[in-house]
């Protein structure tokens, strides 16, 4: 789980904040802090669908599922526990 | 149209000075150069000349030679000014509108900007009074920027020319860079150079040896409250507008050279040019720029008009090469960064016109301000009317319609899409409601500056700015005039006019003229109820009812068709690789705006083809950086002032008491 955390968390700080990891908590909502916009979402998914081999039904686009580092880990352990 | 500077209080060697500004802007006007001192102050003037070719060159005096004016620009509605200053016992010598000013401004002083219709900056010279008076047009269509330097007061049409005096100092401001990074362009009167100013569109300033006497407003976009608003019936107005803009073409073709017209394939170029070769004339010139790559490329309808008028057309292809290569000198040109290439085509098609020996065109330039034709209007009725009931499931639903590309695959995104576009109960009344998602989204491109600009910026945010300038009744006025007037006030000026319009156009020596920026047309739509604009979600309706018989249903009812250009293919997909130069490391520590780490990853995105994803706001914050850059090397560090050389002067008016 951690290792799942330290690669979606290295994904987000690389391709969102550039580089920059200041002020990224697991709990950060990607949407309130402006981090990640309307197109940005989807690129998330097509990362986790490739990254974990997973598939995001689209009744799971939801906040709850993807905005923050918590969410994805938590939503990415439902997935592959049921897969 | 041409170039003016000048110089308050210019110390020794005045001629020699303001021969160097005026060199410095040459391509303004390279037909004839004149020049104006005495002992307070020098004009210079460079001129492409369009209007009394043989007695036109300025400086142009008043009957006694106590006036003196460097103009650049046209009076359209001159020969009517003139009847009216004959009868006022003037006598005008010369058959220019420049003169027309000068015996204007003696008559009625700073009042006679009211009567100017046209898109002029000047400078008058009072000897008597010994004052100095500027002046710019009611929307800014020409340039008119200051700065003072020690004792020195000095104005130019371009920065360049300000910079070649060495004691002007030569620094970006990190203000006007955030405003850039954030509302696309800077807030007047500030510029992205430090201490250098432009007097604001619609303004006049008056000086004396001391300085500065007093800056005003001539004019500003106009309000109407819904009780005083134009009362008469659709039909009606279709009528006054199809009279208004007719008359609005009829003056801007004066000319004592030939007049071509812009042709875009859109909407508001067909309906100028339709409307001159219905009525003034049938063999007209019209210019087009194609791109080779096709997603971009307008030929097709470009050619279904040329067909339907008959005219006779030059067109250009480009492709992502011409726009690497010109970009760096569109930078020099707009003074100012930029985040789209799109000025790089402009500048390409001004040269296009100009090797046709033309020096005028008309262009469809400002309907879409005017008559609201940008989805920014349509996304902030969606968004008021939703937040009138900010719980429902369908009226976000618009929003979808509004931007297809983004809702590709609505359900997959709609959660999330809906979240980004969100409204609260009462968040309408924000005054900057129509543009605030924007700005916030552009702004988050202020994460790639440097620890030294953050620190410098603090808690600035321009926003507050804009807020700032705003009338105390503002956020009361309906959405529509609220959004055009932002839209008007910061966009329209300070980019659609300047780097798309003026920067690129007189980079070739090619004037613009634009029709719907009469300011009669903007008085008159502001009248308009805002639904005759935009008719639920239907854009520039009344413009499209009044002309859309003249031009071919595919044209009138076709999406519109912004360019942009495929960022990684021009910049990272040939050539000599200057854009990975401006970017290195190395570079970007030099300048010191950005942050070198972050930058690095932008590139990497853009590059790195498991990465890459297109994000117009990603391409934004890359063309944003590297015209920073490219603006550092060019203004900063290898501006030699001291090397321009002073231009042959072709009229010299000396009334030095000791000449040197």
């Amino acid at each position: 789980m951690s290792e799942m955390r330290e690669q979606v968390r290295a994904y987000i700080v690389d391709n969102f904040l550039f580089g920059d990891d200041n002020g990224l908590e697991d709990s950060t909502s990607f949407l309130e802090s402006g981090m990640i916009d309307s197109t940005g979402i989807l690129e998330v998914i097509s990362y986790l669908e490739e990254q974990f081999a997973i598939k995001v039904h689209d009744d799971e686009l939801i906040p709850e599922n993807l905005d923050s580092v918590g969410n994805i880990v938590g939503f990415l352990g439902t997935k592959m526990a049921a897969a | 149209m041409c170039g003016i500077a000048g110089i308050l209080k210019p110390g020794p060697e005045p001629q020699q000075l303001v021969a160097r500004m005026i060199a410095a802007m040459r391509h303004r006007g390279p037909d004839e150069t004149g020049i104006y001192v005495d002992d307070h102050v020098a004009l210079g003037h460079a001129r492409l000349s369009i209007i009394g070719l043989a007695d036109g060159t300025q400086p142009i005096g008043n009957e006694d030679g106590t006036l003196w004016i460097v103009f650049n620009g046209e009076i359209f509605n001159y020969p009517a000014l003139k009847v009216d200053l004959e009868k006022r016992g003037h006598s005008i010598r010369t058959g220019t509108d420049t003169e027309i000013i000068v015996h204007m401004y003696e008559e009625y002083g700073p009042d006679c900007l009211r009567h100017l219709n046209g898109q002029f900056a000047f400078a008058i010279w009072d000897s008597r009074q010994e004052t100095l008076f500027l002046a710019r047009d009611r929307v800014g269509i020409r340039p008119l920027h200051y700065c003072r330097a020690g004792d020195r007061f000095l104005f130019a049409s371009e920065i360049k020319a300000l910079f070649v005096d060495p004691s002007v100092t030569r620094e970006l401001d990190t203000r006007a860079l955030s405003q850039v990074f954030t509302v696309w362009t800077t807030l007047t009167p500030t510029t992205v150079f430090k201490d250098v100013y432009e007097l604001p569109p619609g303004h006049f300033m008056l000086l004396d040896k001391r300085g500065m006497v007093r800056m005003e407003p001539f004019w500003s976009i106009p309000y109407v409250p819904p009780g005083a608003r134009e009362p008469a019936s659709l039909e009606h107005a279709t009528e006054q507008l199809r009279e208004l803009l007719l008359d609005a073409i009829r003056i801007r073709l004066r000319a004592d050279v030939p007049v071509g017209a812009y042709l875009s394939g859109g909407l508001d170029s067909s309906i100028i040019t339709a409307l001159i070769s219905g009525h003034f004339n049938n063999n007209l010139r019209t210019f087009s720029i194609g791109f080779k790559e096709q997603a971009f490329d307008e030929t097709p309808y470009q050619q279904m008009m040329v067909e339907h008028l008959g005219t006779d057309h030059s067109r250009l292809l480009i492709d992502n090469g011409d726009i690497r290569e010109n970009f760096p000198a569109v930078v020099r040109h707009c003074e100012k960064p930029i985040l789209r290439t799109a000025p790089v085509p402009m500048y390409l098609l001004s040269r296009l016109v100009r090797e046709n020996n033309f020096k005028v065109v008309l262009t469809g330039e400002g309907a879409d301000e005017v008559f609201a034709g940008y989805n920014i209007f349509k996304e902030a009725k969606i968004r008021q009317f939703w937040s009138k009931n900010p719980g429902s499931a369908f009226r976000p639903l618009l929003l979808e319609r509004l931007y297809p590309y983004i809702f590709k695959n609505p359900a997959r995104a709609r959660t999330y899409l809906r979240k980004f576009f969100a409204v609260t109960a009462g968040s309408a009344a924000d005054p900057i409601f129509s543009h605030r998602i924007r700005w916030g989204n552009t702004g988050k491109n202020s994460t790639f500056f440097s620890s030294r600009v953050m620190a410098e910026l603090g808690s600035y945010q321009p926003e507050t700015d804009v807020l700032h300038a705003l009338p105390a009744d503002f956020g009361d006025r309906d959405m529509l005039s609220r959004a055009q007037t932002l839209e008007m006030e910061i966009f329209l000026s300070n980019y659609l006019l300047s780097s798309q319009g003026d920067r690129v156009a007189m980079g070739n020596s090619l004037e613009l003229r634009v029709p719907f920026l009469d300011y009669r047309v903007i008085e008159f739509a502001m009248k308009l109820p805002p639904q005759w604009k935009l008719k639920v979600l239907k854009e520039k309706f009344i413009l499209k009812k009044t002309f859309g018989a003249l031009i071919p249903d595919e044209i009138v009812s076709r999406p519109k068709h912004p360019y942009r250009a495929p960022i990684r293919d021009v910049f990272f997909g040939g050539g000599d690789g200057y854009a990975h130069e401006y970017l290195s490391e190395g570079n970007l520590k030099k300048t010191g705006y950005f942050n070198p780490l972050k930058t690095r990853n932008l590139v990497n995105r853009f590059i790195k083809d498991d990465r890459f994803v297109e994000s117009e706001t990603q391409n934004m914050a890359l063309i944003g950086i590297l015209s920073t850059q490219i603006l550092h090397e060019q203004y900063i560090e290898n501006f030699f002032a001291q090397s321009v050389q002073p231009v042959a002067v072709d009229k010299i008016i000396d009334r030095r008491k000791a000449k040197t």
